[in-house]
């Protein structure tokens, strides 16, 4: 009777262990599905237009005119490009003295002040970054260097700036000897940002030839014309977020090829 | 026990949110969205109009013309609000013109040029003429600032300035009439176009084919860069949709859009 009382209550236990299990699994499987969802609304949207105007003059086309349906994407590809390398180019190297500073040179309590401040510029909202750059640093460069201000430059310089924490708290992490794969998390908010980067980079959508001419990113491109496209040019722009989609699992395969060929020949 | 109590307080937040659902209802809502051209002087309609009639909401909603049209085309909006023609798909939809606008070519006050032609201007924006000492200004390379493709405004500059020929791709682009007379506000040697009626001390809007930009002579038709902003519904509007509209195109209506800078339909130019 008492071990009948046992087994059941075993049973019972082991039941809502299921019951949690499962639920547990329709909570996780609701997060992938939701990107699932996602991509193949944005491919379902914006692949049929690639196709039909051709997958070469979508990506190596040089002029954009969506209202007279020449859809070319080249300039802001090169774009997104340039104003990411900027802004890795200027976020490492401060990020990694940061980095080697605070966990080689500083003391404990320095650190507990450090640290959670610099975590706090990550929660700095983008349209303040640019703000900032559109009030200090653009008319800096428009005075001192010359052009309109709004270009490759300043954008870089908001976004080396906006990735410092997530450059930083990696770079600490991989010192203190945690994997080094996370990396691309940095580059990933650099090519990702639309707001700051659309206040600042003066969004001409043709291929910059000095760091001082304006830029348009991928990004810029779907939230700068989103509100007034249709037809042809909306599905145009959900191409470009296809486009930006692949450029972003390519960086990612990358870096985590790399990362983890690196650890290989480490071990 | 605490089930008991999770039950209990499901059903008093459903009930709650029910009374506040019919609360809302009771006050029928009309919407009217589209072009954020229009969306400013739609909000001091939509706010008169409600004092006369507390009965009727009218909630305004920008989004663009495009996103009106398809708004109205759906029927997610009674009515939509368009600063640029309907496209042949969208010729289905019924369109009254509820104001004309003026466009301005703005500059930087500090910039000494005050006056241009339209093929000066014409040229400024499709990148062939790119120094200010060529039109008279200093001898420092204009920064041309346009409007994103789609946009009413552009798609207006674009029929009115440019005809065929296209804006170079090298120009900054903006997405609203505010970031542009800001860009060209903090720039001295900026030059953009906005809405006539968002001309406001910080720039300075260009003389152009010898006429100031100014409602009078818009009225005598000697400035030229004016466009139509048109409403437009599924069909012809009824009820609480012509009540408003009646109201937009009455006089009082129109008064109203003369003191924020729009030229009245009455006695805007013939089209």
């Amino acid at each position: 009777m008492k071990s009948d009382m046992k087994g059941r209550g075993r049973n019972k236990l082991e039941r809502t262990d299921r019951l949690v299990r499962l639920s547990l699994l329709v909570v996780a499987f609701s997060a992938v599905s939701t990107l699932a969802v996602i991509t193949i609304f944005m491919f379902e949207q914006g692949a049929p237009i690639m196709f039909k105007y051709g997958l070469r003059s979508f990506l190596a086309g040089s002029d954009w005119y969506p209202t007279e349906k020449i859809f070319g994407l080249w300039p802001m590809i090169v774009g997104s490009l340039y104003v990411t390398l900027g802004a890795m180019v200027i976020g490492v190297p401060f990020g990694l003295a940061c980095a080697v500073v605070l966990t080689e040179f500083s003391s404990r309590p320095v650190r507990r002040v450090i640290k959670p401040v610099i975590e706090l510029l990550a929660g700095i909202p983008s349209v303040v970054y640019g703000f900032i750059g559109v009030v200090i640093l653009v008319p800096f460069i428009r005075e001192n260097l010359g052009g309109p201000g709004l270009s490759v430059l300043a954008a870089s310089i908001i976004l080396g700036i906006m990735i410092l924490p997530t450059i930083i708290s990696i770079s600490v992490d991989s010192i203190q000897a945690i994997p080094l794969s996370y990396r691309a998390f940095g580059m990933g908010r650099a090519i990702g940002e639309t707001m700051a980067v659309i206040m600042i980079a003066g969004n001409a959508a043709s291929v910059p030839r000095s760091v001082l001419d304006p830029v348009r990113t991928l990004t810029s491109n779907i939230a700068l014309e989103m509100g007034y496209a249709s037809g042809e040019h909306r599905q145009a722009l959900f191409a470009t977020g296809v486009i930006l989609f692949i450029i972003i699992m390519i960086l990612n395969t990358v870096a985590n090829v790399t990362s983890s060929r690196m650890k290989g020949s480490k071990g | 026990m605490i089930r008991k109590w999770l039950v209990l307080t499901a059903v008093l937040a459903a009930a709650g949110a029910a009374t506040g659902c019919r609360g809302a209802r009771s006050r029928s809502e009309l919407t009217v969205a589209g072009s954020t051209s229009i969306q400013p002087f739609a909000d001091k309609w939509a706010e008169v109009f409600m004092e006369k009639r507390p009965g009727l909401g009218v909630n305004v909603q920008g989004g663009g013309s495009s996103a009106g049209i398809q708004a109205c085309k759906s029927g997610a909006c009674q009515i939509g609000m368009t600063s640029r023609d309907l496209k042949p798909d969208e010729q289905d939809l019924h369109e009254i013109v509820v104001a004309h606008d003026g466009l301005a070519v703005i500059v930087h006050p500090e910039n000494p040029v005050r006056a241009a032609t339209l093929p000066q201007i014409k040229e400024v924006f499709s990148g062939d003429l790119r120094n200010w000492g060529l039109l008279g200004g200093a001898d420092r390379a204009i920064t041309v600032v346009t409007r994103e493709e789609g946009s009413g405004t552009r798609g207006a500059f674009q029929e009115l300035v440019m005809g065929r020929t296209r804006i170079f791709k090298g120009a900054i682009t903006q997405d609203s009439n505010g970031t542009v007379r800001e860009i060209v506000a903090h720039d001295p040697y900026a030059v953009g176009f906005i809405s006539l009626g968002l001309v406001n001390e910080q720039v300075v809007a260009l003389e152009l084919d010898g006429a100031a930009a100014s409602e009078r002579n818009i009225e005598n038709g000697r400035y030229k860069l004016v466009r139509p902003f048109m409403f437009v519904s599924r069909g012809e509007p009824t009820g609480q949709a012509l009540e408003f509209i009646e109201f937009v195109l009455s006089d009082e209506g129109q008064a109203l859009v003369k003191v924020e800078g729009l030229i009245p339909i009455k006695r805007g130019p013939s089209k």
